[in-house]
């Protein structure tokens, strides 16, 4: 059963300049993870605005766990959850104080607004500093507290967007753990990211969006498997480029590519590993010295490039290390 | 009967947070107290031939002073929940969405109370006796919560059109100072240039001061010819000016808050 389905959604600003939705079509499959990739700017949080009622389309349809977000926005904000960019908690008070108030706006009596806060709490590692206001949290600790806020009620949908942006590496690694654990419960989850890695490590299922527009849909596998097999990518002193790359040129039958500033060639292979030993073997015959040498798979960056002709974000390989955005 | 819940909850959080942070509370009420002392001394002299001094005139025009300038906390305070994401979280949850905006004017109608009473007491200290008795006292102090109340509309629909609580605050005040001045509440509007003697004449703070005044028991007719409508029957024409400001705000900031999610 589809447990998130919007079809045609179109949401312009500024009488039609800005078009931040242009006809988006998805669909999320009860007890997955949906990750919507896509760059600052390209409908991410509008379309996650639009299925949790924050925000009515001009025009389109869409139904989260079977109801009609449009007709019956009520009904839909009882069993979803919504964590945000920015940490939507009440800074000036305690972490305690937050759950337990959003508790009771759930309509939870007050001992089991304390009983749920305590447990939600506990399970984000967060008891220890339930007593203390949430402007002393670090940012990590924010936003778990957030996203504790938006499963009082154990929704069956959960909306997260952007949930580690901002976040220093470490924050990032936690909420990731928190996350795949919500996962393991069954929850359907929407996430939104502009970090490729994200998507890759959390969802099942993942979605390019870019001006307002899915432009790929599937695994992550799937999508990096549009853009092209395993990559030989091998670093030599720069007197020894020429011969380098003859030598792999040979043993892969393709036409490799250089990038002198790197001094890097990289080349299609077809037989993975086989190839890369043969290169090493003829290096050493050749005294070829590599600095380093390593097969590659196309990551989800070469992906969104291959896609859209521009780069997701600014572009740097080592993954977790890079931020984007100040932390709020 | 959910809706009023709902909204007792958001006043709780107000409660809280002035726990939390309780210089927003000490300050809230030093400002006023400081002004009661200000006054009292620095223009007591203009109450000369006044039965009982310049402070029986004074207290009422302080109180709705204060009362008014409530109304640039609640932009404020609104306006920060804006900026937080936090109006998002509250329009996620299964309540009415008036719950947000109902509670936050009930928290700062609390707020005034605790405010009053302490103007009071500085009041009393400094000279000031009123002398309409303990019923017509009471009148004087639930009219001006309610006229707190209702200004508090007003500091809702501010908050939720702002872009910047530091500036919503700063323009709120740039409103409500000339308001309270332009008035009966701390000098006679005859000696004002007879253009702005209009205006203090039509202005609610002028006939707000008259009434608080009458209930307190001290009669003061104001304005430029002194029997106008607001200068002879100031609490009936208070109420008709409350009635239209929420009349006016209420509306307003219910269609703005359902549309809150259309700002980029």
């Amino acid at each position: 059963m589809k447990s998130i389905i919007a079809e045609n959604l179109v949401k312009t600003y500024r009488n039609g300049e800005v078009k931040a939705l242009d006809g988006l079509n998805l669909d999320v499959e009860e007890g997955t993870v949906l990750g919507i990739l896509g760059p600052n700017g390209s409908g991410k949080t509008t379309t996650v605005r639009v299925l949790a009622t924050l925000l009515k389309p001009d025009s389109g349809h869409a139904t989260v766990g079977g109801i009609d977000v449009l007709k019956n926005p009520k009904a839909v904000r009882e069993i979803i959850g919504l964590s945000g960019q920015y940490a939507a908690v009440d800074e000036t008070l305690t972490g305690w104080d937050n759950l337990v108030m959003f508790g009771r706006l759930y309509h939870l009596s007050s001992a089991d607004a304390k009983a749920r806060a305590h447990e939600l709490l506990q399970q984000f590692s967060l008891i220890d500093s339930a007593k203390r206001p949430i402007k002393t949290y670090s940012g990590g600790m924010r936003r778990r507290l957030d996203l504790a806020a938006s499963l009082i009620i154990r929704p069956k949908v959960l909306f997260l967007d952007e949930p580690t942006t901002g976040l220093d590496p470490r924050g990032r690694m936690e909420m990731w753990s928190v996350i795949e654990n919500l996962v393991k419960e069954g929850v359907t989850l929407l996430l939104t990211t502009q970090y490729l890695e994200e998507a890759d490590q959390l969802a099942d299922d993942i979605a390019v969006i870019d001006r307002g527009k899915v432009i790929a849909r599937g695994t992550s596998d799937e999508l990096k498997s549009q853009v092209g097999g395993e990559r030989l990518e091998i670093i030599v002193a720069e007197n020894d480029i020429k011969s380098a790359q003859e030598i792999i040129d040979r043993v892969t039958g393709s036409k490799s590519f250089i990038d002198m500033g790197l001094r890097k060639i990289s080349a299609p292979v077809k037989d993975g590993s086989q190839s890369l030993i043969e290169v090493v073997r003829q290096f050493d015959t050749a005294k070829i010295h590599a600095l380093d040498l390593a097969m590659k798979r196309p990551s989800l960056d070469d992906v969104f490039m291959s896609l859209t002709g521009h780069a997701a974000e600014e572009v740097s390989t080592e993954g977790v290390s890079k931020k984007k955005g100040g932390s709020k | 009967m959910r809706g009023l819940s709902d909204a007792l909850v958001i006043t709780k959080r107000q409660l809280q947070q002035l726990i939390r942070v309780p210089e927003v509370l000490i300050f809230n009420t030093i400002q006023p107290v400081m002004f009661v002392l200000l006054f009292r001394y620095v223009f007591g002299g203009l109450g000369a031939g006044i039965p009982g001094g310049y402070v029986q005139l004074l207290m009422p025009g302080i109180f709705v002073q204060t009362v008014t300038f409530t109304l640039a906390a609640t932009a404020q305070g609104l306006a920060q929940d804006m900026e937080k994401g936090l109006i998002d979280r509250f329009r996620s949850l299964p309540i009415a969405r008036s719950a947000l905006v109902v509670g936050r004017t009930f928290g700062d109608g609390l707020l005034n109370i605790v405010v009053l009473v302490v103007m009071g007491i500085a009041g009393f200290i400094v000279g000031w006796r009123p002398t309409s008795g303990v019923l017509k006292i009471t009148e004087g102090f639930l009219m001006l919560l309610f006229f707190g109340y209702a200004l508090s509309w007003a500091g809702i629909f501010a908050g939720l059109i702002s872009k910047d609580s530091r500036v919503v605050a700063n323009v709120s005040f740039l409103f409500t100072f000339p308001l309270t001045f332009l008035s009966n509440a701390f000098a006679s509007t005859t000696s004002m240039p007879k253009p702005l003697q209009y205006v203090a004449e039509w202005n609610p703070v002028s006939t707000m001061v008259a009434a608080v005044r009458q209930l307190y028991g001290f009669h003061n007719k104001f304005g430029v010819t002194a029997n106008s409508y607001p200068s002879q029957h100031p609490i009936t024409m208070s109420f008709i000016y409350m009635f239209v400001v929420m009349a006016i705000f209420i509306p307003l900031s219910v269609r703005r808050y359902n549309r809150a999610g259309d700002r980029k």
